[in-house]
């Protein structure tokens, strides 16, 4: 549907890609069929569908960590080919260094790509502030609250100016105002990036407030069930984009569409328990 | 729609006596703890200088704890019949020292290297298990005839000893270093050597850093036993001439003396420990002491 080829190469291109594992058994699960998927430069898009529906793998095909079976993968225009510099991530789990210091976990990425430390403490230093966290440099991951060790992350991943930015379920973990929080500290670092955002996650709400666009998947083997523009006006403040008609109305009618897979999903670990 | 919502009111006076009664508790039991050790000392040293004396237990086989005190302050005043004691100490000391760090380094390189090569891991993997299941100190009668009765064939014996333990713990925390913190390290740009020193190396520390307490005292075993099969200065053979001279309060006098030694090392691998740690969260089992 989105895979036509347009004028100056999209951020993130998907082109009918099939994916299967192949278990130590032999047996082979189908985790994505015939997937497409565009990014366009600078756009928001989430990715929701029923639990472990495949939605994680597409951000690893994009990574390059998972390889398609068939179709095509294309970041810039080009390929993926090994690791690309251009891209960040913000992974589900805590993956903050615990033994260094808040200073040195958002320092780290320009550290490891050979910035001076001098340069690279600096940067990070800006970064702190601009996630709120002053006053908190010294501090180990593990005397930090969880939102705070989410701003930590994205200073983390911010400081690197990813051109893409990946992100796998990164507030799940949050309790519900936390999360409301984060979402807005979010689309503010965006906005001040060009990142290309691909947010993968199971809350419908979340996806259409941070999103201009919203895929849906089916139950897996995934693929695109639809895609639906999100026209609600930016700047966003999450905590109160929810309450809006139009946000309602798209909500519902988005829901449709996800309950029948996820009822579809339900039905399956059902099946497999009972 | 406004609703007047104040805190409920605390008495003050009632809840900095039951603060104040909190933070006595852990005192009191400190105390507590501290009397009970010390009864229990008392107890069996006491208990066994009365059974000695009143040949309950025979004192020629089992000496006193007073006749092993005389015979300490006897090594620290006039000197062993090989030298002065520290002199011995310092012999025994700089075996095992030497041999805790060699092992120790040799079994870091190793087990962070076939930590991370599944190749390598799977092909040296029997041979480990084959080693480790040798009782090792039987090299120790290979170093003596190999390396002579001088200090090396000791400082072998010992690294023998440590190595497999470190290597096993070093090996064991490279592969159970986090997979989301090396794949974050990955995608942030750190090269494969950086994941190394950056992820891995600290990630295995833990688990290296407890077995370098637990190996320690393996590389002073290794040390003693080494002295014990030939040599010529040291606590191994000050202990196997006393047993040669049926003189019971002589072993246990060294026996002391390696204790001393080897509880010092402890505290300093703890301290260290701490300071290379000082990123982990408090567990309970620390709270507790």
């Amino acid at each position: 549907m989105s895979a036509l080829p347009t004028a100056d190469s999209p951020a993130i291109e998907l082109i009918d890609v099939s994916l299967r594992f192949i278990s130590p058994t032999g047996a082979s699960l189908t985790a994505l069929r015939n997937f497409s998927m565009t990014v366009r430069r600078g756009e928001f898009v989430a990715i929701v569908g029923p639990t472990g529906c495949g939605k994680s793998t597409t951000l690893n095909l994009i990574t390059g960590i998972t390889k398609a079976n068939s179709g095509q993968v294309k970041v810039m225009g080009k390929p993926v080919a090994g690791s690309d510099p251009r891209i960040g991530f913000v992974f589900q789990t805590d993956a903050l260094f615990p033994w260094r210091s808040v200073l040195r976990n958002v320092a780290a990425g320009p550290l490891f790509r050979g910035v001076p430390k001098d340069a690279a403490y600096t940067k990070a230093r800006e970064w702190i502030a601009r996630v709120g966290l002053v006053g908190f440099e010294n501090h180990y991951p593990h005397q930090l609250s969880g939102g705070m060790r989410k701003r930590v992350t994205l200073a983390q991943t911010f400081i690197n100016n990813p051109e893409i930015l990946l992100m796998d379920e990164p507030f799940s973990a949050l309790d519900v105002q936390t999360r409301i929080v984060m979402q807005d500290e979010l689309l503010d670092l965006w906005s001040a990036s060009n990142a290309s955002v691909v947010f993968v996650t199971h809350d419908l709400e979340e996806a259409i407030a941070l999103a201009d666009r919203v895929y849906v998947l089916t139950a897996g083997p995934a693929t695109v069930k639809a895609a639906y523009d999100i026209p609600l006006p930016r700047p966003r403040v999450t905590s109160e984009i929810r309450y809006q008609p139009a946000f309602i109305d798209i909500s519902r009618h988005i829901w449709e569409d996800l309950r029948e897979e996820v009822q579809i999903s339900y039905a399956r670990t059902q099946l497999a328990t009972a | 729609m406004t609703t007047d919502v104040s805190p409920i009111s605390t008495n003050g006076a009632v809840y900095d006596a039951a603060e104040r009664a909190a933070a006595a508790a852990p005192r009191r039991r400190r105390q507590l703890i501290l009397t009970l050790r010390l009864a229990i000392l008392i107890a069996i040293v006491g208990g066994w200088e009365i059974a000695s004396r009143t040949h309950l237990i025979d004192p020629f086989f089992f000496a006193m704890p007073s006749t092993i005190v005389q015979q300490l302050w006897i090594w620290i005043t006039e000197g062993t019949s090989q030298g002065p004691l520290w002199g011995e100490v310092l012999v025994t000391l700089e075996e095992t020292v030497l041999g805790f760090l060699i092992g120790a380094v040799l079994g870091i390189a190793f087990g962070i290297v076939l930590g991370r090569d599944k190749l390598l891991a799977d092909v040296f993997s029997i041979y480990i298990k084959v080693a480790n299941s040798i009782p090792r100190i039987v090299l120790g009668s290979i170093f003596v005839i190999a390396l002579g009765l001088g200090m090396q064939s000791k400082v072998a014996l010992a690294v023998v000893m440590v190595f497999f333990v470190v290597f096993a713990n070093a090996f064991q925390g490279v592969r159970e270093a986090d997979r989301s913190l090396i794949a974050n390290a990955r995608i942030l740009g750190a090269s494969p050597f950086q994941v190394t020193t950056a992820v891995i190396v600290p990630a295995a520390m833990s688990w290296i850093l407890a077995s370098l307490h637990v190996s320690f005292g393996f590389a002073l075993v290794g040390a003693v036993v080494g002295e014990f099969l030939g040599s010529r200065h040291g606590l191994g053979l000050l202990i196997s001439t006393e047993q040669g001279l049926f003189s019971p309060a002589g072993v246990f006098a060294a026996m002391i003396v390696l204790a001393v030694v080897a509880l010092a090392a402890d505290y300093l691998l703890t301290w260290a420990e701490n300071r290379l740690l000082k990123w982990r969260p408090p567990s309970f089992a620390d709270v507790g002491t």
